[in-house]
Parts: C-alpha cells; structure tokens; sequence
C-alpha cells in the first residue's frame, strides 16, 4: 500500500533563512498523524509546502489519491493540489466572513462541480439540479459538524469554537482523501477540544480519510494520533509512536530546556 | 449647554476663517475698503446652525450603530419595502409598464435622458461585477466603454457592419481587452489595481485620440447610422424611441444575468475570491482564472453599452471617454451599495437623473456631488441599499423540530 503522502528531504529558504531543513514525512492510508514541536519551528510553513501554497526549495512531495496514481505535488498550484484530494484548515482562521456559513461550504464544493458562465446564465435543468446537490451536499456536511442549526448565519458572527469547526466542513467538502488540520484546538476550551477529538475520530473512520494535524494540546495529540513527527528549528528531532516520542530526551529538551535550566 | 458652548465655538472659528473673504472686499480702482460685515453675521449664524445639525445626525448614526449591533434591526424602510415578497411582483411590473410605456408621453429631450439613466444602470452593473462581487478597486471602466463604441464606429466606417452584428462583437472585444489587461495585474490588489486600471483608461483613450488615421483622432467619427427597424426610415425622435426600447430590453438582459450570475456557482467563486484569496485558493478555486472571469465580465457589459451609445449619439470622440466617466460609474456603485443591484440602479438614477432636472444649479454640481459622496461615505458608508444576501432554504424536518419551526 502507498503512502498517502509521503515527503522526501524537504527544504525551504526565504532568503538566507532555512525554515525547513530536509524533513521526512510519511503518511499512511486510514492513519492519523501528529506533527509537533514548539512555536516558530516550521510546521505550518510544512503545510504551506506540501499545498503549494509555497514551492520547497528542495525534495519533493508525493501524493497518492484514492484510486490514483502517485503525483509529486511540489510546484503545483494550490487550487489543483486541493482538487486532487488534499484539503486543509487554516491556523488563523480564513473563513469568508461576509458570507453565509452554508456558502462557506458550498464554495469548496467548486472543485467537484463544473457549471460555467453559460450554464449560470441559462440556469438549465442540469445546472440547477447540480446547485441542488451543491446545497444537499453541504448542509448534509453541517450536519455532520454539527453546525447545521446555524447555516444561514453569517460565518463572522459564530462563537470562536464553531468557527473552527465549520473550517474541518469547508475542507470535507472538497472531498479530500487527506485532511490537514492546523491547530484544529487552537483556543477551545476542554469541552470543545473533547467533542473536536471524537469528530476528529468519527472522520477518520466514517469518511476513510488520513489526517495530518498540527497541535499544540499534548492530550489531544497523545491520545488521537497513531504516530508523532517532532519538529525543531525547522528540522525533525524525533518520530514515533506517542509512547516513544513523550519519552525522548530530545523532545523532552526542547519542550522544556535543558535539565539544568529547569 | 455644552453643546451651545461647541457650537458657539464651531462659529466663531468659522467667522474668524472666513473673515478676509467674506467681510473684507478691496475695491482697487476707487482704492478703498468695503467692510460687510452682514456676511460676517451670516456665516456665524449659517456654521452654528450647521454645527448643531452635523452633531445631530452623527449622535443619530452612532444610536443606529449601537441598535444594529444590538440585534434591533433598523435597515431602512425602503429596502424593507422592496424585500416584501407581496409586494415585489406588483412593483416590478408597475415598474416595467411605466418604462415601456413612457417615451410616447414625454419629450425627445426627456428620453434621452432616460436613454443615457439606462446606459448608466448597465455600465453600473457590469462594474459591480467587478468591484461589487469580485472586489477589485477598477477605476478604468470607460475605457472598455469606449472600446465598444469604437468598435461600432470603425466595424460601420471600415467594414459596413450594422447594429445589430456589431453589438455582440463590441462585447466580446470589451470583455477580451478586459482580460488582457487582467493578465498583467493579476498580482495587485486594492489601491494599486486601481492605479493601474486608471492608467489603462488613459491608455486607451490617449490611444483613440493619437491614432488619427484610424480612429479619427480629437475629432472622432460621425455620421454612425442608428439601428434600422425592418428597413423603416425612422424620423430622429422615432429613432429616438426605438434606441430607448433597445436599451431598456438591454438593461432588463444585464439585471437578468449579473442577478443570475451572482448567485451561481462562478458568482459565488468571485465572492470567496473578495473576501480571502488564499483560502479562496486552497478550497480548490482557480485564483487566476475566476480574475480574468470577473474582468472579462464585468467589462462586456461596458462594451454593449458603447455600441448602444455610438448608435444613439451617431458621433463619438475620446472627450467622451474621459476619467470622468468612470469615476461617475464608480460613484454609481459606491453610493448604491457594492455588491447590489437595486442599489446599482438607485445610485445611477441619483447620479444622471438628478444632475439632468437640477440643471439650475449646475454651477454647483461638482460641490454637491462631492458633498453627497463625503455625507454617504459618514451616514451610510454601505450605500443606499446594502449588499443582500441570497438565503438559502434547506428542508430538513429535524431542524424544523429542533428550533421549533423558526428557520
């Protein structure tokens, strides 16, 4: 079975400055995996390469989507890196806030529908069936988040935790085969990062999605993820299963400092 | 009381500025000094009236604010109105009737009028496109303007080319020199797209005005025929009416399908793309290819309505094409509300209609433009009617239940 996604030695420059230093990444089909490490280490500019969103200077990243053939993704554009399977959330929420939430989802369903100018113009029975399914589709989705209650409410004006989940929907929406969640817990309080673990869980086996998530909260990342990637100063410190990577010295050291400072 | 003292204040100030050219006037040739000093009154009592009707409708706005923000909704009346599905239908056709209808009752001059009120609402329109849906600051919408309307012109002159052929090309050359320009600014946004659509402007009509072997130069090109109606030879106040029936079915077209669009697929893709780029991107959105739409769009329709005004004016020069123009369009969809339609066209009747009957006051008209614009960007910064947003219904019984059968 192919990895999913799978980085090889990737780094990435903006000028003198070395963000990334040749990470690996592996990540398996049905698999939730961690990436941690303190602030500033590089993660979200990682998610910002495997999207596209930024080329990497070096290595490559491969993408195996479901029931597709493995492509490299570096030096694509985003738009088409999502199209192919991969949807992420944002660390400091992007939501289009002037529009409704179900329009938040409904816009990331773009990429699967195909009507044109023309058929906007005409509205043909074909086009309106498709904004039908578009709608169906997408409520169903907020439902699913639980945050159908709300679908014509302006996405500004949702509490913070909410917010972040209509986030994880408007990614669902673009059908991906993997989901990038950074800082998906980002200022939620115990409650809402408990419901968010179980929806994370209820995803990854409903759905037959690989997850990648970026998270600060240790409880939330022991206890969801199969496998943790550490990351420091831009380079990977340390790889493995919760158990083995709660108990390297290394990660340890850079959580904590060294013993003698602390 | 402490409102008279600062209103006492705003006047004396005022009194004091205004003093060497309203009281004191110096008469060079008998070389004396005329003192009027009943100017000096006026302005006292004029800015202290002023002062205390401007602190008003601030304290007014800032209690909407502080209502709307609180959950009372006070959206105005008018759009309350003209949201009331009863009374939506009968409107619109009263509406309709009265502007199929009304050039048999008015006069050549009052249909031109209307003529060029309709021109606007398209040209409005089109530029809502862009700047309304897609948020893109456009500052050259003129220009595009002007292409259709020279494409009627030189098509007719060079080509023998009718009306009703070169409508549908002076579209789609606007809209393709609408992409082409979108090319190179695909990177810019906000105030320096709008330098450089404003640049194109003048590029476009510098060009018309230097390329005299072609286009005519500053002095333009005459005798563009009107459409023919089944070859009738149509006196000008027929003409006339037939050119105003023509622009009518045209602006009806344009409402028609900016409305359709907007709530489209694309039309929701250019929405995403004005409120965040990046993630408009990551949601699987072409970035490049929903920008060149949007321009491609938006200036098709400033290309109908250049061959819609070429045909109606028979003589088109480059003055007409100025800067001006598109800033007037522009104003048309700042003041009607970004984004809306019905404010689009309130706006354009605002803007053409209103300069057109108070012509007794057009010394004053560039004044009273500017203080109208300053006045709505302080009282009501989103227009005369606000963008509204298309709502979606879902059938779902169990949400009906949850909340009771509110939503």
């Amino acid at each position: 079975m192919e990895p999913v996604l799978d980085v090889t030695a990737v780094s990435m420059n903006f000028g003198g400055l070395r963000a990334l230093n040749d990470v690996e990444l592996k990540v398996n089909s049905g698999e939730i995996v961690a990436l941690i490490g303190p602030n500033g280490a590089g993660k979200t500019t990682f998610f910002n390469c495997i999207t596209s969103i930024y080329t990497p200077t070096e290595g490559e990243v491969w993408f195996t989507p479901k029931q597709g053939v493995r492509t490299k993704v570096n030096g694509m554009k985003p738009n088409l890196v999502t199209a192919l399977g991969m949807a992420r959330t944002f660390q400091n929420i992007r939501l289009f806030k002037n529009m409704s939430v179900l329009e938040n989802v409904m816009i990331a369903r773009h990429c699967r529908t195909t009507s044109g100018i023309l058929g906007a113009l005409l509205r043909s029975p074909a086009v309106r069936r498709e904004e039908k399914e578009i709608v169906d589709r997408s409520y169903e989705l907020l439902k699913y988040i639980g945050l159908h209650k709300f679908y014509n409410e302006q996405a500004c004006n949702l509490p913070y935790g909410a917010q972040r989940r209509l986030e994880i929907a408007r990614a669902l929406a673009t059908d991906p085969a993997l989901l990038l969640l950074d800082e998906p817990a980002a200022g939620m309080n115990p409650q809402e990062t408990e419901s968010l673990k179980h929806l994370v869980l209820k995803i990854r086996d409903e759905m037959d999605m690989a997850i990648l998530l970026i998270e600060h909260d240790m409880s939330m990342v022991m206890s969801l993820s199969e496998r943790i990637y550490v990351m420091e100063y831009g380079c990977l410190i340390a790889h493995g299963t919760p158990a083995e990577v709660s108990s390297d010295p290394r990660v340890i050291k850079a959580y904590l400092g060294e013993e003698a400072h602390a | 009381m402490n409102e008279l003292i600062k209103s006492i204040q705003v006047s004396i100030w005022f009194m004091f500025l205004t003093f060497p050219i309203m009281v004191i006037r110096v008469n060079a040739i008998e070389k004396s000094v005329i003192w009027r000093w009943e100017n000096l009154a006026l302005v006292g009592v004029g800015s202290f009236v002023l002062s205390f009707v401007w602190r008003w409708a601030l304290r007014r706005k800032e209690a909407g604010d502080a209502a709307a923000a609180s959950g009372g909704q006070e959206a105005g009346r008018l759009s309350a109105l003209l949201e009331n599905p009863a009374l939506r239908l009968p409107i619109q056709v009263v509406l309709l009737a009265v502007f199929c209808t009304i050039p048999w009752f008015v006069t050549t001059y009052q249909t031109n009028i209307l003529i060029s009120f309709l021109l606007y609402v398209v040209l409005g329109l089109g530029l809502n496109v862009i700047v309304g849906v897609a948020g893109l600051l456009f500052l050259g919408h003129a220009a595009f303007y002007a292409i259709g309307a020279y494409s009627y012109a030189l098509l007719n002159q060079y080509f023998g080319l009718g009306f009703w052929v070169a409508l549908p090309i002076g579209g789609l050359v606007a809209a393709l020199a609408g992409v082409a320009l979108a090319f190179p600014v695909l990177r810019l946004r906000g105030d320096y797209l709008a330098i450089v659509t404003l640049g194109f402007g003048e590029i476009v009509r510098l060009l018309l005005e230097n390329f005299s072997d072609i286009t005519g130069g500053p002095s333009g090109i005459s005798n563009i025929p009107r459409p023919g109606l089944l070859d009738m030879q149509l006196s000008v106040a027929g003409a006339n009416i037939y050119i105003y029936y023509i622009v009518l079915a045209l602006a009806l077209v344009t409402i028609v399908a900016v409305t359709r669009l907007k709530d489209s697929r694309i039309g929701r893709a250019l929405q995403a793309l004005r409120e965040d780029e990046i993630a408009c991107e990551a949601m699987g959105i072409d970035r490049v290819g929903v920008k060149l739409m949007a321009f491609g769009l938006g200036t098709a329709w400033a290309g109908f309505a250049g061959v819609v005004f070429a045909a109606k004016t028979t003589f088109i020069n480059p003055a007409s094409f100025t800067f001006f123009e598109s800033a007037i369009i522009l104003s048309i969809v700042v003041l009607g509300g970004m984004g809306s339609n019905l404010g689009v066209i309130l706006g354009s009747a605002f803007l053409v209609l209103l300069p057109e009957y108070m012509r007794a006051f057009s010394e004053y008209r560039m004044i009273l433009f500017a203080t109208a614009m300053v006045l709505m960007m302080v009282f009501r910064p989103q227009g005369l009617i606000p963008e509204k947003r298309k709502t979606y219904t879902v059938s779902d019984p169990e949400l009906n239940a949850a909340t009771g059968g509110q939503n």
